[in-house]
């Protein structure tokens, strides 16, 4: 329970997806003008990592892994398709997102709408993609793998509504005019991050 | 010829994938620290690019609309797999260097937003040099990037020492900054903010003008 406890605040702060590693920056920077879209696509992140994190899992130790068809018969104890990895993870991101999407718009219409249309958005996210092959990397089982996804995505979450906030803030600042927009985001997240660094001292 | 000209020259300067069309940020941050890591990932982007540029626009005509995105997906992941597979083949070390970020070239912006702005509507040889093309605008940045991140931050060049560092008996004393993950979002701030200087088109309007508060305010009103 503790470790478990430990690798969620590890993965919000310490590895930030978003400051620490530079996944889903081009999300990030593209659509944090707004902190109401801002709150929604972190809550959809959130919601898609937490899902496909640990189903990425059982593929990878069901289907891929080295001898991982020996539930199927004996004589597959030495296929190796981890090589597939790539191809079936982005196939299972792309159709977990759109289950979601018809699940949500059937069952939660409320969550829908507000999510409307983030959460097709979210198949091209690096920090989705990124999640589950650090799952794959760094040997997760099925437990760390659901905290990890969901960690990662508030951690992603986290990170684009300060952006957010702070953009808010920044629109009445007088920036130079070739770093209007997108320069002075660049250095804003890179102050960000630099704060975030800062918790790289916290052991756990 | 111009025109195989204009889209291999365009994304470097005018158009450049980075700088302007704000895709495929994600990797250029992290494989920055050294020049050795960033060119493999350099030549495995600009390869997917061309690559898969050149395939989706071959089967164009045959794809059905509604599921062109997935069609480009496996096109794309399938290429990535060949990259990466070779990386771990050839270059082990540097493969492991670069760890999950080969993966994440499937969801690198820049291939994706190719094939579906450009791929889908022109025939392959264009494509193929518009691929090459936004492939070496990423290039440019992320090499122009990594040449200040590792010779500033650790007084080498692929591996070669130039600046000799104070901890070895030289004068330079190493900016470690520069090697932390933060300093590549200031470097490309001023990597934007150089380029839109020269090319003034690029400038983006600011959502609230700021009236100065001498004189000119007067004339303002």
């Amino acid at each position: 329970m503790e470790e478990l406890l430990s690798l969620f605040v590890r993965s919000v702060f310490i590895d930030n997806m978003a400051l620490a590693f530079f996944l889903g920056m081009c999300t990030l920077l593209a659509l944090s003008k707004k902190m109401q879209a801002a709150i929604g696509l972190g809550i959809a992140v959130i919601v898609v990592l937490g899902i496909t994190v640990p189903v990425n899992y059982m593929i990878y130790t069901y289907f891929l892994k080295e001898g991982a068809l020996v539930w199927l018969s004996p004589d597959f104890a030495t296929v190796d398709l981890s090589f597939l990895g790539l191809l079936s993870y982005i196939g299972v991101i792309a159709a977990l997102v759109q289950i979601l999407e018809m699940f949500l718009d059937k069952f939660v219409p409320a969550l829908y709408n507000a999510l409307g249309v983030f959460l097709p958005l979210i198949t091209v996210n690096c920090a989705i993609m990124g999640a589950s092959l650090f799952m794959v990397e760094r040997d997760y089982g099925f437990g760390e793998s659901v905290v990890f996804g969901l960690g990662s995505g508030v951690g992603w979450a986290l990170a684009i509504i300060l952006l957010a906030g702070i953009r808010e803030k920044m629109k009445y600042s007088d920036v130079p005019d070739g770093l209007q927009g997108l320069g002075i985001t660049f250095i804003t997240v890179g102050l960000m991050s630099l704060g975030f660094m800062s918790f790289g001292g916290i052991d756990l | 010829m111009s025109t195989v000209k204009d889209s291999l020259v365009d994304p470097i300067f005018k158009n450049n994938p980075i700088a302007l069309q704000v895709l495929g940020i994600c990797s250029a941050l992290a494989v920055t620290s050294s020049l050795k890591v960033t060119l493999v990932m350099c030549m495995s982007v600009i390869v997917v690019c061309a690559c898969s540029n050149t395939a989706i626009s071959i089967i164009r005509n045959v794809i059905p609309n509604s599921i062109r995105i997935i069609v480009q997906m496996v096109i794309i992941a399938s290429l990535v797999i060949v990259v990466d597979q070779v990386l771990k083949a050839y270059f082990y070390e540097i493969s492991k260097q670069l760890s999950v970020f080969v993966g994440l070239i499937i969801t690198n912006c820049i291939v994706m937003g190719r094939a579906e702005a450009f791929a889908m509507k022109n025939p392959p040889l264009p494509s193929f040099f518009d691929g090459v093309g936004n492939g070496l605008g990423y290039s440019a940045i992320l090499i122009a990037i990594a040449i200040v991140r590792e010779l500033f931050g650790s007084g080498k060049l692929m591996g070669i020492e130039i600046l000799p560092l104070v901890n070895d008996g030289g004068w330079y004393q190493p900016n470690g900054l520069l090697l932390l993950p933060p300093s590549a979002f200031f470097l490309i701030g001023l990597f934007i903010w150089a380029l839109r200087s020269w090319k003034k088109e690029q400038v983006e309007e600011s959502e609230f003008k700021i009236t100065s508060n001498t004189t000119n305010a007067q004339e303002a009103m």
